[in-house]
């Protein structure tokens, strides 16, 4: 492959792989257009308060800030890098056949977020790289629809970039080392945190991390900040109770208490256990799923990847995972090869959307995906320059270990669906209950999954299925199996992450012309330097 | 109740508020210059602003712009993201309801039927 001298790259996500990878491909010599629906860099992870707030030491609240603030005025300041913030990518178009390069982004432009108005542009680039990251995976339980009842990323969210306390009296539940930053920041911003529930059983967790796990956590760079967290729970008496979770939230219009419940291994509740507690606020996680709209939008190949076993011993996998009664699956992500190419020519994907393993591994994949998106791939001539690259991408697998122990770690254990009650809120836009999808799974109509949402109205509503789309997939696989699901006449197969829009865009907008944006990355003064 | 701001005098970032107020149908709200209009709510003391289809209350779920269970109108725009949109100084805050509304939906929605 011939490669021009100044390649057109646009990276879409500006969090720690985003950032990273306009980094690398600046360095390779690329022109880079950043885009982010957010008005500033650094994505769920590096949130910090608003300019507006006047902060003068806003340092104080982050890991790794001094680093990510010098990536940060480095990429935005280069000659050759366009930074568009507030802009949302809604759409990308598939190229024609004859053409090469990747699809053609459609951007909504500077605007307040869901704002009329914005302005309408396309973008044409001769690499793209997709690095727009995870949100919280929240499994469904009796009560979680209840005002108080929010993602542990939404309190993470609003104690880090508001400094708002969603909550007085708070319990943090779910599962992963997610629960511990977020329990810090509660503390931070002044709420009582009662105690933080990790579902799994501290054996399932420790034989998930196996042998030295702190050694693989150091690898990854999240050892210090893990431990960081760890202490300020201990200093604050929050006690860390593994094998028990919030099963059910109760109140009038909000919620004013939880039962919790020790659980076994398999997630299953213990008789007896059941405790229930005051609270004003539950903050749940049970991990990350990706937004995988865009790359499937682009048409990306996703993994399917099987839920790790629990067993004493064994190498994972789908058989061992329905032997040890595991859920079948970790979900999907996006497939990259060693370069982070994906399976669409000149489209690169990075960070959480090809595995959940925190914002050092999303920061090295999204070097990698930088680098090959501007150079093709090629090993650079430049000595240096190689090592360079070596030891990136040595990092990165580092963090894909690390992500594949955090999954054997903290899986999803297969008998949650036990929780439920028929009259349980499974889609919370369509309040589509436990019990119409079981009776729609169990005719035989029900055996596609699009005829399913219809009958039940699941994933039809304002969120199109963002939230409870795995785990309606999931509970179908449970009714069904894995029977390959059959197309309803005249449907497109039905895909819990595909959505014909990937942000909402107001009809008024869509009516006004759309611009191209051309040449991005270059400016005028720097045309005769490069 | 529950939620509330840090208050400026203990947190530890200095920060330097400038005060503003919107209103929440009809009622005034204050809160400060950078707020989403999620955290202003939260912080005045609502903790929903929307009703689903049966008329159960929501409030804040996500906080970053997944689940839709926030949206409000904003000076007449419907179906804004609460956790999304920052406030500006006298936004006028219309809290929604899908309850016997069919399909008041989101802006994703209606595009997509559009298309
Ligand atoms: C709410 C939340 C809070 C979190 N807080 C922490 C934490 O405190 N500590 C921790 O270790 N981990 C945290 N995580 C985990 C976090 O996902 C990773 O640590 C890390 O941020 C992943 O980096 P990333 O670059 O892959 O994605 P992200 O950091 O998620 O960045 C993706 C970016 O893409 C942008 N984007 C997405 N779609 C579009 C689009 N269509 N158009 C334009 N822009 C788009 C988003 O605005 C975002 O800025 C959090 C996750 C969530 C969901
Ligand atoms: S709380 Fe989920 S979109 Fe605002």
């Amino acid at each position: 492959m011939t490669v021009p001298a100044a390649r057109r790259v646009a990276v879409v996500g500006a969090g720690p792989a985003g950032l990273s990878a306009a980094h690398a491909a600046l360095a390779a010599g690329a022109r880079v257009t950043l885009i982010d629906a957010a008005e500033e860099p650094g994505g769920q992870y590096h949130r910090t308060v608003p300019e507006t707030y006047g902060p003068q030491r806003p340092v104080r609240l982050q890991h790794g800030w001094r680093a990510f603030e010098r990536r940060r005025r480095r990429v935005l300041a280069h000659p050759r890098c366009t930074w568009l913030p507030r802009t949302s990518v809604w759409a990308l178009e598939q190229p024609q056949p004859e053409h090469e390069g990747p699809p053609r982004l459609h951007l909504l432009c500077a605007g307040p977020a869901d704002g009329a108005g914005r302005t309408r542009h396309t973008l044409d680039v001769d690499a793209l790289v997709l690095a727009v990251g995870a949100h919280d995976r929240v499994l469904p339980f009796p009560g979680w629809q209840l005002p108080g009842v929010c993602t542990a990323g939404a309190a993470q969210a609003l104690a880090k970039g508001e400094r708002v306390a969603v909550g007085e009296r708070v319990v943090v539940a779910g599962s992963g080392p997610f629960l511990l930053p977020v329990a810090a920041s509660l503390l931070d911003v002044g709420s009582r945190v009662l105690e933080v529930l990790e579902a799994n059983t501290a054996a399932t967790t420790a034989r998930g991390w196996g042998r030295r796990p702190w050694e693989l956590a150091a690898q990854a760079g999240k050892a210090v900040e893990l431990a960081g967290h760890a202490a300020v729970l201990a200093r604050h008496r929050v006690p860390y109770r593994t094998g028990r979770a919030v099963v059910e939230a109760r109140g009038d219009g909000r919620v004013e208490e939880v039962v919790t419940a020790r659980l076994r291994a398999d997630w299953s509740v213990l008789d007896g256990t059941r405790r229930t507690l005051a609270v004003d606020t539950v903050c749940v996680s049970h991990g990350f799923s990706p937004q995988l709209e865009l790359p499937l939008a682009a048409g990306c190949a996703l993994d399917e990847r099987p839920a790790p076993r629990c067993g004493p011993a064994g190498d994972g996998g789908a058989d061992d995972a329905r032997k040890s009664g595991r859920s079948g699956s970790l979900g999907a992500f996006v497939r990259v090869d060693e370069q982070q190419r994906t399976s669409v020519p000149w489209v690169f994907a990075a960070g959480e959307i090809t595995g959940i393993a925190g914002a050092p591994s999303a920061r090295a994949e999204g070097a990698v995906a930088g680098w090959s998106a501007a150079t093709g791939g090629s090993t650079p001539r430049d000595p240096g320059r190689r090592r360079a690259l070596r030891a990136l991408r040595r990092s990165r697998d580092q963090g894909r270990a690390f992500a594949e122990r955090l999954a054997r770690a903290h899986p999803i254990g297969a008998a949650w669906p036990g929780w439920l009650r028929p009259q349980t809120v499974v889609c919370r836009c369509e309040e589509t209950d436990y019990g119409s999808l079981c009776a729609a799974f169990a005719t035989e109509a029900g055996s596609a999954s699009r005829v399913a949402k219809l009958n039940t109205r699941a994933g039809l509503g304002p969120c199109q299925g963002r939230i409870c789309g795995p785990t309606v997939a999931e509970l179908r696989r449970r009714f069904l199996g894995d029977a390959p699901e059959r197309p309803a006449e005249g449907l497109p197969r039905a895909d819990p992450h595909r959505r014909p829009i990937a942000q909402p865009v107001r009809l008024g907008e869509l009516a006004a012309p759309s611009a191209p944006l051309t040449d991005p990355g270059r400016r005028p003064e720097e045309e005769s330097s490069s | 109740m529950s939620p509330r701001l840090v208050p400026a005098q203990r947190d530890a970032t200095g920060r330097r508020d400038r005060p503003l107020r919107v209103t929440v149908d009809g009622v005034p709200a204050d809160g400060i210059a950078g707020q989403t209009l999620a955290g202003l709510m939260l912080a005045s003391g609502r903790t929903s602003w929307r009703r689903a289809p049966s008329g159960a209350p929501r409030g804040l779920f996500c906080g970053i712009g997944v689940c839709f269970d926030c949206l409000v109108t904003v000076n007449g725009e419907p179906d804004v993201r609460a956790c999304r949109r920052r406030a500006v100084d006298g936004d006028e805050v219309t809290t929604h309801s899908r309850a016997g509304h069919g399909d008041a939906d989101g802006p994703g929605r209606t595009a997509r039927e559009e298309r």
